[in-house]
């Protein structure tokens, strides 16, 4: 569905990305994964043309990203990022809606449309009108996730969508992220850097480190044939504590 | 931001209408003009009066120019006529052309566009004066008769005391004993003389105070005052546009001398006449016939100055507006394109607003357009700076996010960018409203009218309640008015969802 193919990345004298080839399967969810500041984010934003490779290329669809085509293929992708990146001065409906809005669909088929994803992503309807600054982080990511799904897009790109959210919202909105994923099949690329997050969503899980991908695969095979002691460090690290209470009591 | 876009477009259609309306000619309204002080006004609102009588449409508009503006103004044609005099010509404003003859002064007039009317019959000429009494007493009539008396204190107005041809070559040529002279303000002098406290000083041969203070005018016998003889100077194609105006003017060949010019002086002076009306009952006295008076009540005045301020502020705002928006895009989205105008503009900002207007005279000549463009100029910083802020203080997330929605450029700027900056756009504009309301008021050094007019006129009057309650005060009014207004615009135009402070 996307391939990066050799891409690198270097701000200001520091790589962010070192040469990285990477294929995202069509219909599955792929999970980014690794300690802050490897590069996952910036793996994410090259997918859909917010940062410009130094060398490789990114493949969408047998379309290389270029200046040209860079629209029309982000059209096609939906992003949710950390906060939600919604626009303050839209209501939830505005912000939903901006692109349906842009591209001349009707008031008419765009309430349409968002009444069909207020149910897919549990939004209460009332909220639509609300203005972010109304809306709970939940709500607000809810929203975010709306606007990506608008124009129900090949891809779903979501860099920690759940990261700024307290553990109860985030337990809810994760099950119910992987029940839309399921339902509509779609492709979706994903960064978190919480190890139970990426096994509860992830068919392919790839873990980085430094800007470089130390090991892809399920989590079975992270967990039982890491591919270097890296992997098992950062797998470990995460074993929450009550997992090692667990472990010692009784 | 469909209504934002609503604003500015009805902005834009406003400006440029009453621009074009303002920049116009009204063909076929004379014109008349005067200088900044009494006698000036007073027979420019004869010149219109009795072109009225004689059936035109004439209009004083571009009364008590300073300086050399009512000059300029009739050069460039924003004015047809005014009264001048013969000296201002030959020693001031022409001094390079070193004229000695009238055929030389109508040749150079003539080179101007510009022609002599007739002579009104006095000269405002400098002189000397003392009280009658105690002239009798002396025995002086002349200026001459003054050698013999070098016990005489002189108090001089500063200008007497440096001018060339007054004081420093006077005394020569008259062989002047007098020790005690001394420059003063010229109204101080004139004090001083009431009280007894000076015996001498110098006058015009027509200020009010010769009646008032029944003051003696000193015959300059050597004749060594320049002659300053008052007469009508007009467009030289006055006739030709407006036939049967030379005969008009010609009435008034003549009809004044030194008292009667002195008297209306000291009406308007002393006893509180408007200048209109001084000159209606001259002219009635004079020529007989019937002579109106349009005289404006201070409440007429003040909303006309009212309205002629508000025009000033709403072209060159409006105008600013149209400008600054683009240009502080433009700042906020090329680097090094938007330093040089941010520079620009900072430039322009720095200039004192006074010396900003000056500039533009030999440009745009004198009255509304100096003003304007002036006040336009002044008015871009706070709108650019402001927009290109506002674009810049955008959350680098939300750009991103507008980015990765598949929104091209121009969209983004239109539904995103200049939205959520309407808050920082719309404070820019209101910083550039308030300055230029108060701006404005420079452009009664400009002739440009407004709350300007009645502070230019006060200050040549020494009419502090006419600075105070015509000028300064309304125009603080309106200048607080239009904060208001633009607080209450605020209100209304700034997304809801900007209006409170996101809760974290
Ligand atoms: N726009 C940028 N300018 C400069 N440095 C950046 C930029 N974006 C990311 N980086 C740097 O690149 C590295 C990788 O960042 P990022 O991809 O955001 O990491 P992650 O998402 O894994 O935490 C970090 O060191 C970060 O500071
Ligand atoms: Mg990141």
């Amino acid at each position: 569905m996307l391939e990066l193919v050799g891409v690198t990345k270097t701000f200001d004298g520091n790589t962010a990305v070192h040469p990285t080839s990477l294929e995202i399967p069509a219909a599955a969810t792929t999970v980014l994964i690794g300690p802050s500041g490897c590069g996952k984010s910036t793996l994410l934003r090259m997918m859909i043309g917010l940062v410009r490779p130094d060398a490789g290329s990114v493949t969408f669809e047998d379309e290389s990203l270029a200046p040209g085509n860079l629209i029309s293929i982000r059209q096609r992708l939906g992003y949710v990022i950390q906060d939600g990146g919604l626009f303050p001065h839209l209501t939830a409906r505005g912000n939903a809606g901006l692109l349906a809005s842009y591209l001349g669909w009707s008031n008419q088929r765009i309430a349409e449309r968002l009444e069909e994803l207020t149910e897919l992503t549990h939004f209460p309807g009332h909220g639509l009108d609300r203005f972010p600054h109304e809306l709970s982080g939940g709500e607000r990511q809810r929203v975010s996730l709306m606007r990506a799904l608008m124009l129900d897009p090949d891809m779903l790109l979501l860099d920690e969508p759940l990261g700024a959210l307290d553990p109860m919202i985030r337990y809810d909105l994760q099950t119910d992220l992987k029940e839309i994923f399921e339902r509509l099949a779609k492709t979706v690329v994903l960064v978190t850097h919480d190890m139970g997050e990426a096994s509860f969503f992830g068919h392919q899980i790839v873990l980085m480190r430094s800007g470089r991908i130390v090991q892809q695969g399920t989590v079975n095979e992270l967990l039982h044939a890491p591919a270097d002691p890296f992997v098992s460090q950062f797998i470990n690290a995460q074993r929450t504590v009550l997992d090692s209470r667990n472990g010692v009591s009784p | 931001m469909k209504r934002g876009q609503g604003l500015i477009i009805a902005l834009l259609v406003c400006a440029a209408g009453v621009a074009a309306w303002w920049l116009l000619p009204r063909a076929d309204t004379i014109q008349v003009g005067s200088k900044a002080f009494t006698e000036s006004v007073v027979l420019g609102d004869t010149l219109v009066q009795v072109l009225e009588e004689a059936g035109f449409e004439a209009r004083h508009d571009r009364a008590e120019m300073q300086g050399q503006l009512a000059w300029l103004a009739l050069n460039n044609g924003e004015i047809d006529l005014y009264i001048e005099y013969t000296g201002t010509l030959t020693e001031e404003l022409l001094i390079d052309l070193d004229i000695q003859s009238d055929a030389q002064l109508d040749a150079a007039l003539a080179e101007r566009g510009l022609k002599r009317g007739p002579a009104l019959g006095f000269h405002n000429n400098y002189a000397l004066g003392m009280r009658e009494a105690a002239a009798d007493e002396l025995g002086i009539r002349a200026i001459s008769d003054l050698a013999r008396h070098p016990e005489l204190r002189i108090r001089f107005s500063t200008a007497f005391m440096a001018r060339n041809d007054c004081w420093p070559t006077l005394r020569v040529r008259y062989n002047l004993p007098q020790q005690d002279v001394r420059g003063i303000e010229h109204n101080l002098a004139y004090t001083a003389l009431a009280n007894g406290s000076c015996d001498v000083t110098d006058v015009y041969t027509t200020d009010g105070q010769i009646e008032q203070l029944n003051l003696r005018v000193l015959e300059d016998d050597l004749g060594h005052f320049p002659a300053y003889e008052a007469f009508v100077l007009h467009r030289a194609d006055l006739e030709e546009r407006y036939p049967g105006a030379s005969e008009a003017l010609a009435q008034l060949s003549g009809q004044i001398d030194e008292t009667r010019m002195t008297k209306l002086n000291a009406a308007v002076q002393y006893e509180g006449r408007q200048p209109a009306e001084a000159a209606a009952s001259f002219l009635s006295d004079v020529l007989g016939g019937t002579y109106t008076a349009k005289v404006e009540s201070k409440t007429e005045q003040l909303v006309r100055n009212a309205w002629e301020h508000l025009w000033l502020v709403a072209v060159s705002l409006g105008a600013a507006i149209v400008m600054a928006l683009p240009l502080g895009v433009a700042a906020a989205k090329l680097p090094h394109f938007g330093q040089v105008i941010l520079a620009g503009v900072g430039i322009v900002q720095t200039i004192p607003s006074l010396a900003l207007l000056a500039f533009m005279i030999p440009l745009l000549g004198t009255g509304v357009q100096p003003a304007i463009v002036a006040l336009f100029l002044y008015s871009l910083l706070p709108i650019v700076r402001n927009t290109a802020t506002g674009l810049h203080s955008i959350p680098p997330s939300l750009r991103d996010s507008a980015i990765a929605l598949g929104l091209p450029a121009k969209a983004r700027l239109w539904r995103v960018e200049l939205p959520m900056a309407t808050r920082s756009i719309l404070a820019g504009i209101k910083i550039s409203a308030v300055i230029n309301v108060g701006t404005a008021a420079l452009g009664g050094f400009v002739g440009a009218g407004g709350f300007g007019q009645p502070i230019v006129t006060g200050l040549s009057r020494v009419d502090k309640d006419m600075i105070i309650w015509q000028g300064a005060v309304p125009a603080s009014i309106l200048a607080l008015a239009v904060q208001g207004i633009f607080e209450l615009a605020e209100r209304r135009l700034v997304p809801k969802g900007l209006r409170s402070k996101p809760s974290g």
